[in-house]
């Protein structure tokens, strides 16, 4: 179940699949309005291909407790940053396949430009922020933690600075 | 006031990884920093790689350099993340 949540926020960090859509229908009836007239609906798949790679799966690291929190933050900002009136999002952990969803996030809004604007805000944000690591594993058996620095870079990635 | 604090560190992703291990402790004067337990680290058998720029959370927040540590704090190190 959802957790991390108030009344017109629900986020939560699973082990679960995020496939199925009907369970964001459920929560925007739920925490939307009629007031909203647009819903956007965001899903990040799992991609075969990733730097000229072959992705055969990938295993997602999460700061359990720290990234329930952040996602939660990130959420109630987007909710005071635009004029929208609903947030859902959900990051998966664990193993998932090529085509399984990692992240899906939905934001109702009474415009449709504050929502795509929100959502555009929301994934960006996960992405820098979010305490969550992608393990990539390849077709050829090699794997790679994404973002790390890597022998054919051969210099570390520039990642967010915080402090 | 005690001279020492003890702190519980975890490693994450390739951290985890590289440290070989996904947590531990360090102790340190009291008062230390965020900045003097990474530098701490550094001069630890094993821990050699570790940025000195490295991103901490401390107690689940996202911390500065600066921040000063109390006993028993949890002091996440953070390499760069990929959620999404």
């Amino acid at each position: 179940m959802p957790q991390g949540s108030d009344d017109r926020v629900r986020t939560w960090i699973t082990r679960e699949s995020l496939d199925d859509f009907a369970q964001f229908e459920d929560i925007v009836r739920e925490v939307g309005s009629v007031e909203d007239g647009a819903l956007l609906f965001f899903q990040g798949r799992v991609r075969r291909t990733n730097r000229g790679r072959a992705v055969s799966r990938l295993a997602y690291e999460a700061y359990g407790e720290m990234a329930e929190r952040e996602l939660s933050a990130i959420c109630h900002e987007a909710l005071e940053t635009f004029d929208v009136g609903s947030v859902a999002a959900a990051h998966r952990v664990g193993d998932l396949g090529l085509g399984e969803v990692s992240v899906a996030i939905a934001v109702t809004s009474a415009h449709r430009d504050d929502g795509y604007r929100a959502s555009r805000w929301i994934i960006e944000t996960i992405k820098v922020r979010l305490p969550v690591w992608k393990h990539e594993h390849y077709e050829d058996g090699e794997s790679h933690w994404v973002g790390a620095p890597s022998p054919e870079a051969g210099a570390s990635a520039g990642g967010p600075r915080f402090g | 006031m005690m001279d020492r604090i003890s702190v519980r560190t975890l490693f994450f992703g390739v951290y985890g990884e590289l440290a070989a291990r996904r947590e531990g402790s360090a102790e340190l004067p009291a008062d230390s920093t965020v900045a003097d337990l990474v530098e701490a680290l550094r001069g630890a058998g094993g821990l050699d790689w570790l940025p000195e720029s490295v991103v901490v959370a401390v107690n689940q927040s996202y911390a500065e350099a600066g921040t000063t540590l109390s006993d028993g704090d949890e002091v996440a190190l953070i390499p760069p993340v990929a959620g999404g």
